[in-house]
């Protein structure tokens, strides 16, 4: 294999599997952004896939290929939903937001495992889906040279969709009006507060985001990786997600850059073996090296990322 | 109404709300919560051979629990549990198979290099939070995955390609066959002495000596210690040592006791997650961790029985032991409809 195809192989793949972690990590920046903690992130990637893939299987027949897009938006308004659950316990309710996104974790997965026996005569996991996401090659731009192949060719639609919603979180967060209040919650709270600013809405709005993101990057996963749902299913995807978003110093495009790298970690992971190069490296290696180099960027080896100020802190009116 | 009572009763309620939770969700998804339940209950304390195996699995339970628990009482949340009990498996069960010693020598050995594998990994967590300021949070998440994989990695080393390492030798086991007759060979163990000793240990550390005075001091106000003339970031790094080397511990009750070795994994044995949830239950002390290890490590085990017995998924079990977390950790909820009922009460 000669460099660029090993290129042409691995780039798509890298794409391929950063897409779901670029749709959580987004996810996360608004939660966190809002100063709420969003460790339950795995929990709701695990709700996304499983919902992606039942509705994929319920709704197959009526909507043949468009299905994994109405699968991925169902799954994203369940997971908002279930999202709001997080927001209770850690605004309203003030608990410690970690513990919570615990909790979400443990209910995320033992309620979507309790589903699956449910629904599917008592089994671990479910049917395989028959309209699973495809891949397209963008017309016009797939005939550039070099780049066309490598990024343009055999694409799946929901990673432009990603791509898309980096954009999107940027422009929201720090061009808007909605951002600069979601960000000053998160920093100081009692100054917005003094200002107007609705503080427990615009953590309830933020948490909600985020677990509709989150749920689309389940889906995906789901609809492309795996194709069924399991235990197996999601293990740390989302835990890498929240890696991603720190990487990416709560930034919507830092979190892509590094949403991205992971990807590629884990494309070399899996593939590894059959790729020059890299071939003697043992996959241990591979699968260690974002969460390795997460480490490294926290303390500090890579520019320093501080945290929104207001992180992790219930909002107590009149409290100082 | 006494805060110590209060105290008491948060938990309490949460239990019996998380119970109340479960029987509704069987109810509507078309099973019978009663039968649900009985098959619980006959799967914790059916037989002998139950009992032997729920008291097995109590025992990681406890001394997660107290990993989580100690952490929280010097001010750290130590989410890594898993990751250290993960290492601490591996290194119990490598001096386990490799070297060849007497039982008295053997075994305490085995659990000393689990308990050092644990605190080291922690040691990590603890050194950045103490020298760099980086949250001990997101590093023990971290160190967990790279513990996962690290371990896996290990294991497909030390057994030329395989998927798990080699038995440990009869003198590192915590197995006997005394307990095995007593309990219908169940896998019970001798590891639940060691996780009661550390109870001890734990209670006696935070409350009787003055390192643990300082340790204490250090989580309830880093300034206040500090002013006082305590050294923080040593003491930093001593809790989330000390913290790990319970985790390890819990890694070599599986590794000794209950597999004898260890196998990859492709995810997590959730043993550390649900050691959050056992301190959180336990209001972070060395008694309430017992109690609150014996009720999930109980329901985790009895929850096993429930699809044969009733045809109910056991999966119900977690969804139980994550509304309970939900609730404990929402307490603030359940204390202040209290006092609104204390209240009342005060006024007729």
């Amino acid at each position: 294999m000669s460099f660029i195809e090993v290129l042409y192989f691995i780039v798509p793949s890298a794409i391929l599997y950063a897409t779901p972690l670029i749709f959580t990590a987004i996810g996360g920046v608004f939660s966190e952004r809002s100063g709420v903690v969003n460790i339950g992130l795995e929990g709701l990637m695990v709700v996304g896939a499983f919902v992606g893939v039942y509705a994929n299987l319920q709704l197959g027949d009526s909507f043949g290929a468009n299905t994994p897009w109405i699968a991925m938006l169902i799954a994203a308004i369940t997971c908002g939903i279930f999202a709001i659950l997080h927001a209770v316990a850690a605004i309203t309710f003030r608990a410690d937001q970690v513990v919570s996104g615990v909790a979400i974790n443990l209910l995320g997965l033992a309620g979507s495992l309790f589903l699956v026996r449910l629904l599917f005569d008592g089994r671990g996991q479910t049917d395989m889906i028959e309209h699973s996401i495809t891949r397209f090659s963008i017309p016009g731009l797939d005939k550039i040279p070099f780049i066309g192949k490598l990024l343009f060719h055999e694409v799946y639609g929901p990673s432009l969709l990603a791509f898309g919603i980096v954009v999107i979180a940027w422009y929201v967060l720090y061009k808007t009006p909605f951002g600069l209040r979601l960000r000053a919650v998160g920093e100081h709270p009692m100054a917005a507060d003094t200002m107007g600013v609705n503080v427990n809405r615009m953590r309830y709005i933020a948490v909600i985001i985020s677990g509709a993101l989150a749920g689309l990057g389940g889906a995906f996963y789901s609809q492309t990786i795996t194709n069924d749902f399991s235990h197996a299913t999601i293990t740390g995807q989302g835990f890498m997600a929240l890696a991603a978003m720190i990487f990416g110093k709560w930034h919507p495009v830092g979190a892509m850059g590094a949403a991205l790298f992971f990807g590629l970690a884990q494309t070399l992971a899996q593939v590894g073996k059959t790729i020059p190069y890299i071939q003697d490296v043992p996959s241990a290696v591979l699968q260690v090296l974002p969460y390795v180099l997460t480490i490294l960027a926290l303390a500090g080896f890579i520019g320093k990322a501080t945290a929104p100020k207001a992180n992790g802190q219930p909002y107590i009116k009149g409290k100082r | 109404m006494s805060n110590r009572v209060v105290n008491i009763l948060v938990p309490i309620i949460s239990i019996i709300l998380g119970l109340i939770v479960g029987a509704i969700i069987m109810y509507a998804s078309g099973y019978d919560p009663i039968a649900g339940y009985q098959a619980l209950w006959q799967g914790i304390f059916g037989d002998m051979y139950s009992i032997g195996n729920t008291l097995r699995q109590i025992t990681p339970y406890i001394l997660a629990g107290l990993a989580v628990a100690f952490a929280f009482r010097t001010g750290l949340f130590n989410i890594g549990v898993e990751g250290q009990l993960i290492v601490g498996w591996f290194a119990a069960v490598w001096v386990g198979y490799t070297f060849e010693l007497p039982a008295i020598i053997h075994l305490p050995l085995a659990l000393l290099a689990a308990a050092v594998a644990g605190g080291f990994w922690a040691f990590i967590a603890g050194f950045l939070k103490a020298k760099l300021q980086v949250h001990e949070v997101i590093v023990t998440i971290m160190l967990n995955y790279t513990a996962l994989y690290a371990v896996n990695g290990l294991i497909k080393y030390v057994s030329d390609g395989g998927y798990k390492t080699p038995t440990i030798h009869e003198t590192a086991s915590l197995r006997s066959d005394f307990l095995k007759d007593l309990t219908d060979f169940s896998t019970f163990h001798y590891g639940l002495i060691v996780a009661l000793l550390m109870a001890f240990v734990m209670w006696f550390l935070l409350e009787k000596t003055t390192r643990g005075y300082e340790l204490k001091a250090v989580g309830f106000n880093q300034h206040a210690a500090e002013y006082a003339g305590m050294s923080v970031k040593k003491n930093i790094i001593l809790a989330m040592t000390i913290s790990g080397m319970f985790a390890g511990l819990a890694g070599a009750m599986e590794g000794l006791g209950t597999f004898g070795k260890m196998s990859m994994m492709n995810a997590f044995t959730g043993v550390g997650f649900d050691g959050i949830a056992v301190a959180l239950l336990g209001a972070n002390t060395p008694l309430g961790v017992l109690f609150g290890a014996s009720l999930f490590g109980s329901l985790k085990y009895g929850a096993l029985n429930m699809p044969n017995a009733a045809g109910v998924p056991e999966e119900i079990v977690s969804i139980i032991i994550a509304v309970i977390v939900l609730f404990v950790a929402s307490g603030y909820v359940i204390r202040l409809g209290l006092q609104k009922l204390a209240k009342k009460k005060e006024a007729k």
